[in-house]
């Protein structure tokens, strides 16, 4: 009798009704055809009825983020694993593109066109701080060689 | 059709990439007008999202024209110029039941902490975004809105995202009449819930952050006082004196990972990715706010562990508030207020830039570049 739902940390975001507390069910929406991998959280039954195509997992970032899935989301095991795929995914990007014909623009990317319009001192001073360390990594090679 | 492609952190690019296929009867195929970046794609761009796959198409700020719709999809038609918030809602669930869109149990397999959101990873259910020519829309008849007639497609596309996080901010905060208001974070999100706290009745908005451009501009867009942390010995020591030294009633992070202020958090944070994000930004909240105050947080961090003073949490009786905004439930009075003229969207736009140059707009955006606060997208099919 002392519950006041204004008192409800969520309010006024929850809008509450009596009937969500007598148990959680509701008619499910028709289930997306799954024929993509999908991976779930352990921390729920199912596929979710609509989920997203984008990227199914591949390689070896896929083998990663399966293992990635056995745990849960209160887990580290979960998402170390997760960043570490997505480090390598990028290394599988690159490949990708070159197995496709396709050199990628690494400069373009990295929207370089804007820094060197806005930012030019700055892109220069990337440039030659690149072009130095260059120099001395081909200096330091040619001496050993020699 | 043309759409972002991310290739790893802070690479982008725009390529041809498939027309999107309706795969639910639910479903509507949607070409985009407009989309936006928004400060917490950055996030993604930053590679701060666990799960973010090279190869998706990014963005989850966008309205567009309804080219075709699945066997189930009532509420829209082809033709429809609609605005489709953020959240992928079924609107059946127990959570949409309580108007929790941004938390709905049908749209996110890979993660039950947070609902699908279209363009942000596969923590957040692994759609394909909008900053493409063209997008699919789950549950089109829960949460694409027509846009109203006469409305600017700039205030429309605004209204997906940065205008209900920013309002939602504020309403979170459970401002009361006369309240001081500290926002930390003067990018969009921030910028907005400066300006919606005075529609709850703010006595005092304060925003801090550390670019000059930004705090100028949120100093003349929300007309609150706004400081510049590089500049403050201490940022929690300065609220405390400008509120007697009792704190502020609420504090707003609208922030979230990628805040600077603190070597600490940006190393552990940002650099080393030993936390979810630089957690700078709730650090001063909770420091900065008042004994029995509110913390609102709209920044967005990633789903591990973050660095914050929990004990002052307790010891000082502070409520936090936190979630996605929920677009649906905010809409129909959001749109009231555009068009009563009480907000204006469209003003916090600053780069218009073709889709095709993707790459660059997403670096102007997280370097700071050319004063930007909001850059928008237009595809080519949207500029004939």
């Amino acid at each position: 009798m002392d519950a006041d739902p204004k008192n409800d940390p969520t309010y006024p975001i929850k809008k509450r009704t009596n009937e969500e507390h007598k148990g959680y069910t509701w008619e499910r929406p028709t289930q997306q055809f799954v024929d993509i991998e999908v991976l779930h959280s352990n921390e729920r039954p199912n596929v979710t009825a609509v989920f997203g195509t984008s990227t199914p997992p591949s390689g070896l970032s896929g083998i990663i983020r399966r293992y990635a899935f056995k745990f849960s989301e209160n887990h580290y095991g979960h998402w170390l694993p997760l960043i570490l795929a997505d480090r390598i995914n990028v290394m599988e990007g690159i490949v990708d593109d070159l197995k496709r014909g396709h050199i990628p623009n690494i400069f373009a990317e990295r929207g370089w066109n804007a820094e060197w319009k806005y930012n030019r001192k700055a892109a220069v001073t990337k440039i030659a701080a690149g072009l130095a360390l260059t120099a001395l990594i081909v200096l330091k090679i040619s001496k050993k060689s020699k | 059709m043309l759409a972002t492609n991310y290739r790893g952190p802070f690479r982008v690019r725009v390529d041809q990439k498939p027309y999107p296929e309706i795969m639910h009867p639910d479903d509507a195929i949607v070409r985009v007008t407009r989309s936006c970046i928004c400060g917490s794609d950055l996030h993604l761009y930053h590679g701060l999202v666990p799960d973010t796959r090279v190869g998706m198409t990014f963005g989850h700020e966008f309205i567009g024209v309804v080219e075709e719709i699945g066997s189930g999809v009532t509420k829209l038609k082809v033709g429809d110029n609609v605005m489709v918030p953020f959240n992928i809602a079924c609107g059946k669930c127990a959570f949409c039941k309580q108007e929790l869109y941004g938390n709905c149990h049908e749209s996110n397999s890979q993660a039950t902490a947070v609902g699908g959101i279209f363009g942000y990873s596969h923590t957040a259910g692994g759609y394909d975004g909008g900053q493409a020519e063209y997008v699919r829309v789950p549950y089109a008849n829960v949460g694409p809105t027509v846009i109203p007639e006469g409305m600017d497609p700039d205030d429309a596309v605004l209204l997906t995202d940065v205008v209900p996080t920013g309002y939602q901010a504020a309403e979170m905060g459970g401002i009361q009449k006369g309240d001081t208001v500290v926002i930390f974070g003067a990018g969009p999100i921030g910028i907005m819930a400066a300006k919606c706290s005075w529609l709850f009745g703010a006595g005092r908005v304060i925003v801090i952050d550390h670019l000059e451009y930004r705090l100028e501009f949120v100093r003349n867009y929300a007309n609150c006082e706004a400081y510049n942390f590089r500049s403050l010995e201490d940022p929690v020591v300065f609220i405390k004196k400008t509120t007697d030294w009792m704190g502020a009633d609420v504090c707003i992070d609208a922030v979230g990972g990628d805040a600077a202020g603190n070597t600490m958090q940006t190393i552990t944070g940002r650099k080393l990715l030993l936390q979810a994000g630089s957690a700078t930004a709730l650090h001063w909240a909770i420091n900065a706010v008042k004994k029995g105050g509110i913390v609102s947080i709209v920044g967005v961090y990633g789903p591990t562990d973050n660095l914050v003073p929990i004990g002052n949490v307790v010891n000082k009786g502070i409520t936090i508030r936190a979630n996605q905004a929920s677009v649906k439930r905010l809409l129909p009075k959001l749109i009231e207020h555009v068009q009563a003229g009480r907000l204006n969207p469209k003003g916090i736009i600053t780069h218009r830039v073709p889709l095709e140059e993707a790459a660059d707009a997403y670096h102007i955006f997280s370097a700071k570049l050319d004063n930007c606060i909001k850059p928008i997208l237009i595809p080519p099919t949207a500029r004939t």
